[in-house]
């Protein structure tokens, strides 16, 4: 599933901007290959980030994956239920399961992430 | 001597199957330049010959000595159980237990173990082990470096030598800096321990006791510590710890040690068992395999690997640690020998160690011209200083069939009269008297 | 069954010790003793050998199955080298002892026991010089990258990156990375062969090392290997040879021949030491000359007098990677191994232990999808995706093959194959076994088509099923904490 209320990266995150902010997760295909997720490392609050940099780590059962920031900015608020339920991720990825919400934004590079459609056609060329 | 089972005939049918008419055409990928330049070894010999040959050579190693010698590795005694439990195939002949369903008793074994890990040092999480006490030293080391994200190392003088070197060995080419603080009276010198913390310091290493048998009480040090977010990492010997103050008692974040003294033969430098436990925040950075206990699909009580993925197979150059094995077989023997000695099993031989090394100590004190660094408690090795090198001192008692100890003067120059001497269950009131009159012999010769 | 301590009895003594002869009294200082006693189980000598005795009936060993997982080579232990490490004179050899007295009299034996072990490694693999120090595979990999290290900072190289093959065991690049290096994957090729123009691409100045298995995970020889070697030594870049797959070439193929520089031994796969249920191992490392005097100390010299010595004296060493001299009785048991099958006998492994696997994928090659069915050498590998189309992955069938009574393959690894399987039969399994083995993957093949959901439910015959890996990653229960009433 792939919701067009927001943009998608090529390591599979989105973020959802609203004014200055956005707020990012993983999308619904990256949480299904993952399969049951187990624990998540977080950036910190506060932290600043870069577009397509290393900011944290998804684990499951049988795999763990990196996090990359979808868009520069500075970490502003974590979802820290994740640290006892990180199963929302998989239950709720467009959701509940948001990882965390970054700031001062750059609007280029938010604009050059893929949309919904975009994302759609990029997963099936890499299937 | 040939271990393969097939016949002419079956080989020639398993051939016929392959479409080959030779085992040679199956090498054919390897071309005929490659073929190997020179295989000059000796023809195969027969069980009993090699048998008789391998005889000899133990023959050749003496091993009737009368043994004081400790240096973190014990002649302890070791209960006949364990070697005929150990020795069942359906241990030492599996493979590490990814398959878990048809490994559920190296599996339950090993959790068993952490458990027992966990009981003895009083912290949370216990790995499945790591190679040695000097490999899981080195792994908390990288555990603290991560976990802090910091490259400078404060260590304690008292920490084993061979540790210390393996350290510096395994960091050589990583750009991580060791600030080491010499012992003060045997002890750790706190005032140049707090002077050496910064908020640059990933970790401070020490041990208890430590190499010169000194034990201690560092939970002043780790208080220090944790006011600059330094990880403390303590080396402990498994058997002190039937009395000693826990380093989870202590405040540590991660206990590592050489399990040799559970149940596990001293074989001339290994197999050993490095045992390692932390807190439980620190599990993710912990190296090596962690068994869990869960339940299988039908709600049955079982064991499996978990936390996988921080593993070198899932995570790559990514991994916590490059570490593919445990020394399982060595790990049960450790868990055998806990569970045969019993809680109040270990408090007997550490007793027994601690009186007999202290009536060493008197013994050894009386002789005149040898000195016992006494000035702070001791467990069951302690250091003297001889009028004599203590080299040479070891060497002449040699003679008279006995390992009279470590002389330190290998690792810490200067002191090249010093001795390091090691009494343990297994030694008798005899064995402790000819020690010091033979010691007294020889240091007035 | 229940854990340990919950059969514990508080009084109950499994051993007896001897009485205290010398006076008793001395006590800990009370402000460095612990609060509570180390609540360890209070067991009779007898509940525990009924406790561990049960364990032992819910593993699968190699003397119990067959155990063909790929990569691992679980080949028969013989038993007699059990006999030999257990012998007095080794195993109750203190290891400081040879700093005691001149000249290492006192251990002679033993110390003959790894240089002999040494000097027979190298005529195997075509080194020429090894040191048994390394206590596992991948401690030998991490060795071998630390002395890569000291060479280049020794010859003023800045060398920061190795090339590791995408099909590689993930040992590899964990160890490259522990050791300080960035690492660049590189692709395998259709034919399951290094893609040598990517290399060549990947290859240049910065280039400390290319770490190699030959044949590699696919089970493939690479016969364009000095190729590999001559591109990798132009830039002065070593060639890392993984001996995790030795058993495919002994008296067929040495590395050092073909002009790798550093290597490692798993003596616990192809020298027959028991795997012991994921350990000890010894890992060995064997290099060529250039790189002997960074080996880890201590070393030893044959003296005149044909006596051994143990010598520190190597100032370009890496130092101490092991406390003494690497897991000796593990060395023990690989030398007494070799001398037991001398030339001819170890010849007669690797042509025994390629004809197998062959066997297998021969007879299998129809029913599985087989990426690379021409050939093999001491492993094949299959893939479950004509199973996949019925919904039966690689772990469905790996769990169907336990009800037959065989531990299954290694299934999800070498990475680049899809739903992989990976099977390493060895030399000694005898052709019943092999043959049975084969029914039961063609029947589970058949089954996996007619009715999936039964290949689901396998095994069945196992003290528990499938586990539920999610509660244990999740809940985290690794340490059993007694529930006080």
């Amino acid at each position: 599933m792939i919701k067009d209320d927001r943009k998608y990266s090529k390591t599979h995150e989105w973020a959802m901007r609203s004014g200055d902010s956005a707020v990012v997760g993983i999308s619904d295909h990256a949480q299904d290959a993952l399969g049951d997720i187990t624990f998540v490392e977080l950036p910190k609050v506060g932290a600043t980030l870069k577009q397509g940099k290393e900011c944290g780590v998804i684990e499951s059962v049988k795999a763990a994956s990196d996090l990359y920031s979808p868009v520069s900015g500075k970490v502003t608020e974590i979802n820290g239920s994740l640290e006892t339920a990180p199963e929302a991720i998989n239950s709720d990825p467009y959701g509940s399961g948001w990882l965390f919400k970054i700031t001062s934004l750059d609007d280029a590079e938010f604009a050059a992430l893929m949309d919904a459609a975009a994302y759609g056609t990029f997963m099936e060329s890499e299937a | 001597m040939s271990y393969i089972a097939h016949t002419d005939s079956e080989r020639r049918a398993m051939l016929r199957q392959c479409g080959v008419a030779s085992i040679q055409e199956l090498f054919a990928a390897i071309p005929e330049n490659l073929k190997p330049a020179s295989f000059d070894l000796p023809e195969g010999k027969s069980e009993f010959e090699v048998m008789s040959f391998f005889e000899h050579l133990a023959g050749r190693n003496y091993v009737h000595l009368t043994d004081f010698v400790g240096g973190g590795f014990y002649d302890h005694f070791i209960p006949a159980a364990i070697d005929a439990l150990a020795s069942r195939s359906e241990f030492y002949t599996a493979y590490t237990p990814y398959q878990p369903e048809l490994s559920q008793g190296t599996l339950q074994a090993i959790y068993e173990y952490q458990t027992a890990i966990c009981r003895l040092t009083g912290l949370d999480v216990s790995n499945a082990s790591v190679y040695d006490g000097g490999t899981a030293l080195y792994e908390a080391c990288q555990m603290a470096i991560h976990a802090t994200g910091r490259r400078r190392v404060v260590i304690d003088g008292g920490v084993n030598p061979i540790y210390r070197k393996m350290l510096y060995s395994y960091t050589a080419n990583l750009s991580i800096e060791f600030v080491e603080i010499a012992v003060s009276h045997g002890q750790s010198d706190r005032e140049r321990v707090f002077e050496a913390l910064d908020t640059a310091t990933a970790a401070v290493i020490l041990q208890n006791p430590n190499f010169f048998g000194v034990i201690d009480d560092h939970g002043d040090i780790v208080n220090k510590c944790h006011d600059y977010g330094i990880i403390t990492i303590q080396s402990v010997y498994p058997i002190a710890l039937a009395f000693l103050k826990t380093p989870g008692e202590q405040g540590f974040d991660i206990a590592t040690g050489e399990g040799q003294s559970l149940g596990i033969p001293l074989s001339f430098g290994g197999p050993y068992l490095g045992f390692m436990c932390a807190r439980k925040e620190l599990v993710r950075k912990m190296p090596g395999r962690i068994v869990a206990r869960t339940v299988d699909i039908a709600g049955k009580e079982g064991f499996v690997l978990s936390l996988q993925a921080r593993e070198q197979h899932i995570r790559r150059e990514k991994a916590t640690s490059n570490i593919c094995s445990n020394q399982a077989l060595c790990a049960l023997r450790a868990h055998l020998y806990l569970s045969l000695i019993g809680k109040e099993g270990l408090k007997d031989v550490a007793k027994l160690c601690l009186n007999k090394a202290h009536y060493a100590r008197e013994r050894i004190k009386a002789i005149p011209g040898v000195a016992v660094m006494d000035s702070s408690p001791t467990f069951n090795e302690f250091t003297v200083k001889l009028p004599i090198d203590a080299g040479e001192c070891v060497g002449r008692m040699v003679d008279h069939g006995i390992a009279a100890g470590f002389p330190l003067g290998r690792y810490y120059p200067g002191m090249e009269k010093y001795l390091l001497i090691a009494v343990t269950e297994k030694r008798t009131k005899f064995e402790i008297g000819q020690l010091a009159e033979t010691l007294e012999c020889v240091v007035c010769q | 069954m229940s854990v340990i301590y919950t059969k514990s009895v508080p009084g109950r003594r499994g051993v007896k010790l001897p009485g205290c002869d010398v006076p008793v009294d001395h006590e800990i200082p009370e402000n460095l003793r612990r609060r509570e006693d180390a609540a360890l189980a209070e067991l009779s000598e007898l509940d525990v050998v009924r406790h561990f005795t049960e364990l032992s009936r819910k593993n699968f060993g190699l003397d119990t199955n067959f155990y063909p997982l790929g990569s691992c080579t679980m080949k028969y232990n013989p038993k007699v080298m059990e006999k030999i490490a257990a012998l007095e004179g080794f195993s109750q050899l203190h290891p400081l002892l040879p700093q005691l007295y001149g000249g290492c009299m006192l251990e002679q034996g033993a110390i003959a026991v790894i240089f002999e072990l040494e000097k027979l490694l190298c005529e195997i693999t075509g080194m020429d010089a090894f040191t048994t120090h390394p206590m596992a595979g991948a401690h030998g990999e991490l060795t071998g990258m630390m002395l890569i290290a000291a060479y280049h900072k020794d010859r003023g190289n800045r060398k920061t990156e190795v090339l590791i093959p995408d099909e590689a065991h993930g040992t590899n690049p964990a160890s490259a990375a522990i050791a300080g290096y960035e690492i660049v994957t590189v692709p395998t090729g259709d034919n399951g062969m290094l893609d040598i123009d990517t290399l060549s691409d990947r290859l240049n100045e910065k280039t400390a090392a290319i770490m190699l298995t030959n044949p590699n995970t696919l089970g493939l020889f690479n016969s364009q290997i000095e190729k590999v070697a001559a591109m990798a030594h132009h830039y002065d870049a070593q060639l890392y040879y993984d001996g995790a797959n030795l058993n495919a070439i002994l008296g067929k193929f040495r590395p050092g021949d073909a002009r790798f520089d550093v290597m490692h031994v798993n003596l616990h796969k192809t020298f027959a030491t028991p795997h012991g249920g994921g350990g000890p191992g010894a890992g060995p490392v064997g290099v060529k000359r250039h790189l002997e005097p960074f080996l880890p100390i201590s070393r030893i010299r044959k003296r005149t007098d044909g006596t051994y010595a143990l010598d520190y004296d190597y100032p370009k060493s890496i130092g101490y990677i092991a406390p003494f001299y690497g897991n000796f009785a593990v060395c023990l048991r690989a030398y007494a191994y070799i001398l037991l099958q001398g030339r001819q006998g170890l010849i007669d492994v690797s042509e025994h232990a390629v004809l197998n696997a062959n066997y297998i994928l021969a007879s299998l090659k129809e029913q599985f999808h087989a990426p690379y069915p021409d050939r093999c050498m001491h492993e094949c590998v299959l893939s479950a995706v004509k199973q996949l189309e019925a919904g039966v992955h690689a772990v469905d069938i790996a769990k169907a093959l336990i009800d037959y009574g065989f531990h299954p393959p290694t299934i999800y690894f070498p990475l680049i194959v899809k739903e992989a399987i990976m099977i390493e039969p060895t030399e000694t399994e005898n052709k019943e076994t092999l043959d049975r083995f084969i029914e039961a993957m063609k029947k589970i093949a058949y089954k996996a088509l007619d009715d999936p959901q039964k290949i689901k439910k396998a095994p069945k015959s196992t003290p528990v099923g499938r586990l539920d890996e999610t509660k244990a990653a999740r809940e985290m229960d690794f340490n059993y904490i007694d529930c006080k009433p």
